[in-house]
Order: C-alpha cells, then structure tokens, then sequence
C-alpha cells in the first residue's frame, strides 16, 4: 500500500513499518537538494513534528512527521548524497521509516489516484 | 504575475524557454529554466550562460566635467580611467555608507554607467541633482550577459568580433541594430555585458542560445555563481550602513582618491573613509566555509564561542556547486577576520562550525 500527504511525502507500507520520502513533483519544486539533516534512530515522533531538514539550492524546508510513531532506520545514502532525492525520490531516495502509533491512521491519507488529483489543482 | 511587475523586452523568450518567472526588484524574472539552478550553474562554469540583466539601470551622462563631478560622488578614480574602459564604482553618503556600487564606462563623448535595478531610479535623482548642468539619461535598452569559458567564441559564432576586447573594455559594434559591449559581467567568469535595442534584444538572445555552447541562466544560478566569485550583492552584502573599508572594497578606490593621492578625498564620507584606510575599520566583510554540509544562509549569526555572545551576521551563503559544498560572506569583528579563524554559526539551534576563509571561493576567468 502506498498513500500520500498534503505535504507531499509518500508512505509506503513494509512489512510493520512505512517507509516515508517526498514525492516526485515535491522534488522538483524543491530544485537541487544539497544537505539533509535526518533524525536518530530510535526518535518518538507525533504527527506535524519537524524531524527532517532539507535544503535546496534554493531554500531550506522542514519535512513533518507525517503521523505519530517511532523512527526505526534514516536513510545515510541521502545525507551522503542528497542528490539522491532528486535522483530516485520514490526508491533510494527515502528519508526514514517508522514504526506507526496507531496503523489505521494511514486510512486517513490519499491515495495514488487522490493525490494525483490533489497536485494537478 | 501580479499586473504592477514590469517586463523585459526577453519576457516572451523567457516563458517560451519554460522559465520560472519570480518578481525581482519590480520585474517578472526568470529564476530558473528548465535545467535548474546547479545544472545552469556548472553549465555557466564550463562553457557559456546567457543572462538577461535588462532589469538593471543603463544611463547614459554628458556635459562638462563629468568625471570631476563623479568624483565628488565616489571614491574612485573616474579622470584616471582611459576612453574604451570600464570601472567599478561605489557612490557613498556622507557617513561613508554604500548608496550602490555601479560599473562606469568612458566612452569619450559620453559616460556610460550601469546601476542596480532595485537603486535606479534613486541614482538618476542622485546623479541629477549633483550634475545639475549634465545629461543624465536612462537609456531604453536591454542588457544580456554572456558568461563562461567558451562565451567568447559564441559571440565570435553569433558574428560580434569581441576577440580584441580584454577584462574591462568596451566597445561599439555594428550587429543587431548597434551595440554596446564589456567585458565583464558578475559572476567570475570571462564574458561580455551587451546593450541592445529593446526590438533587436530577442533576435540576439537567439542567436546566442541557438549555439550548442549556449545555455539560459536565471537568477538562481546567478546568485551562486556570484557568491563563489565573492561579489558583493548590494542590498544583502553592502547597503548604506556598510563602508567600502568594511566591505572589503577598498581596492576600488584607486591610488588618487586615498591620503597622498593626486586628487585625495573630496567624496561623501571621505573623513569617515580614509580614517579607516589609516586606522582600520571595527570590522569587515569576509568569506566563510562552513565545515558540515548544511548552508548557512543571509541573516545567520555568527559566534566566536559556542553559547557566546553574537559577533557577526552571514550575508550571503548559499551551497556553491563548483566548490562543492557550502559557501556564504558576511561581517565579523577585524580581529575575527583572519582566514582560518574558527567561529560558530547559529543554525536551528546549534552551533555549527565555520571557518574564515579567503575570496572569491572559485578561480577568477578574466582574460586580463
């Protein structure tokens, strides 16, 4: 299953877990992303929390937790090479997973078709 | 794009080359193209980027006395300058604060001078009200910026024998209904600055862009091109509150403007100025590398201790694609500017380090 946020991240579910990226079209309204700041392993997060910093050549943006939960594994690929993100947004790109508070929450996101619609207004 | 943003006569090129249109400086400007910031970037740094700067101010003053009256204006040397060349310029207020920095041409019959866009209609004033017996005329033209390694043999291409030219002159060709060439530009790199009539500006900017060389470059990439050539950025890097001394402009003032000069003093500011030539100034712009990967941006402050009091504010920063990694300029204290001093930088609640470091960050590609 895979469902999106307004804030255009992608949670994608694997296995107990999601795995959470930004989308394509989230990536190249960004530009070139230079330098991505991950938090630890191991972190509680609540939905809207800004866990991720991301920078671009144009600005810096906060990525939110796109739901409670705990941060089980960061991506270190994309902090070694935030290109990445531009590059593969959807795949190697991933930011972090996490371990959902409560899984029926990702019920309340969009879906591919509903998010599609959501980027095209 | 709101109705009260002015256009260039590119506009039209501009959005049918898929541009990023953002208002700047009252204009609806290309920010990016297609290609994007850090591929514009390297594309300029490797072989030759098109720039429209017809935002900015182009004038053109006649009279008696103009380079005396120029002078009282700056603290530059404007008699010194020989017909065909241009110069950096910075004109001062009486506290010795920066009102704009400008290049000026001597073109014999005539000065030619550029201005920045966000100050131009405040430099005509400026320059009416103390030429009050001169022409001070803002001329209608475009101006397109050619930059990069191979930007002389694209003008060679496109039929403007620009060969002759080096770093700094200037020069009237017949193509494209009349120009007016430089060759300098903003961003480090070997190029030409070309004046054009506003109904000639399209077919030129085409024919430069139909050479393989030639890519367009928005004001993204001209951003970072210019922060790792250690341009200043008035309004971010120099404004009325910054001297030339502190801005580490004083090499533009030439030799006949400073304390034993053949024409010493006699601009605004002059006390202020040539005290700090003699004493020093309390501070001084100055390049920084931060040590991690994140950018540090205008507006962050800069510590000599963690937790300590601030010293310093960034200016300019940004992440610079030749370097490869983060680059940014600001203020700090002169016994802090040394290159190699260790400071802190205060980022999203950390104090992250960044060294002192000497400008520009990048090779300058001048053909002296």
């Amino acid at each position: 299953m895979i469902k999106f946020t307004e804030e255009h991240e992608w949670l994608r579910t694997d296995g107990d877990e999601v795995i959470v990226g930004i989308t394509a079209h989230a990536a190249e309204q960004l530009g070139d992303i230079v330098f991505v700041e991950l938090p630890e392993a191991d972190t509680e997060v609540a939905k809207d929390d800004e866990i991720v910093v991301i920078e671009s050549v144009k600005a810096a943006s906060d990525i939110l937790a796109p739901l409670d939960g705990t941060i089980t594994e960061v991506n270190e690929a994309i902090v070694e090479n935030p290109a990445l993100v531009n590059e593969d947004p959807m795949e190697a790109g991933w930011f972090f997973k996490l371990k959902l508070a409560d899984p029926s929450e990702m019920d309340t996101l969009m879906d591919e078709a509903a998010y599609k619609a959501y980027v095209a207004d | 794009m709101a109705t009260d943003l002015k256009t260039t006569p590119l506009h039209a090129l501009h959005l049918r080359l898929g541009a990023k249109m953002v208002p700047f400086a009252g204009y609806d400007m290309p920010v990016q193209y297609p290609m994007g910031v850090m591929g514009e970037h390297n594309h300029c740094r490797t072989k030759a980027g098109l720039f429209d700067v017809s935002h900015m101010g182009q004038v053109r003053i006649t009279g008696s006395n103009v380079a005396a009256r120029l002078e009282a204006l700056m603290p530059v040397d404007v008699a010194g300058l020989p017909e065909g060349r241009q110069r950096y310029g910075l004109l001062t207020n009486d506290a010795g604060g920066i009102m704009d920095d400008l290049m000026f041409a001597n073109r014999g019959d005539h000065w030619f001078v550029v201005v920045n866009a966000a100050c131009k209609e405040a430099d005509i004033a400026h320059l009416r009200a103390n030429l009050p017996d001169c022409d001070v005329t803002e001329l209608d033209r475009a101006l397109l910026a050619l930059q990069g390694p191979t930007a002389e043999a694209a003008m060679i291409d496109a039929g403007i024998d620009v060969a002759a030219m080096r770093f700094m002159d200037i020069a009237d060709f017949d193509a494209f209904g009349g120009l007016t060439i430089s060759r300098s530009g903003y961003t480090g790199e070997d190029g030409f600055e070309i004046s054009v009539a506003p109904d000639q500006a399209e077919a030129l900017a085409e024919a430069l862009l139909a050479q393989e060389a030639v890519a367009p470059i928005g004001l993204g990439a001209r951003d970072s091109l210019r922060l790792e050539a250690g341009l200043c950025l008035y309004g971010n890097d120099i404004d009325t509150g910054t001297t030339p001394v502190e801005a580490g402009l004083t090499w533009a003032m030439g030799k006949a403007r400073r304390a034993g000069g053949a024409r010493e003093g006699g601009f605004p500011g002059a006390a202020t100025i040539l005290n700090q030539i003699a004493h020093g100034a309390d501070r001084r712009r100055v390049g920084l590398a931060p040590e991690g990967r994140a950018p540090m941006r205008a507006g962050t402050a800069l510590h000599a201790a963690p937790d300590g009091p601030q010293i310093g504010t960034i200016t300019s920063g940004g992440f610079g694609p030749t370097v490869g990694a983060p680059v940014s300029m600001g203020y700090v204290p002169t016994s802090h500017a040394a290159e190699g001093t260790a400071l802190y930088a205060a980022l999203r609640g950390k104090f992250l380090p960044v060294k002192v470091a000497s400008l520009p960050f990048t090779k300058p590609g001048f053909k002296r």
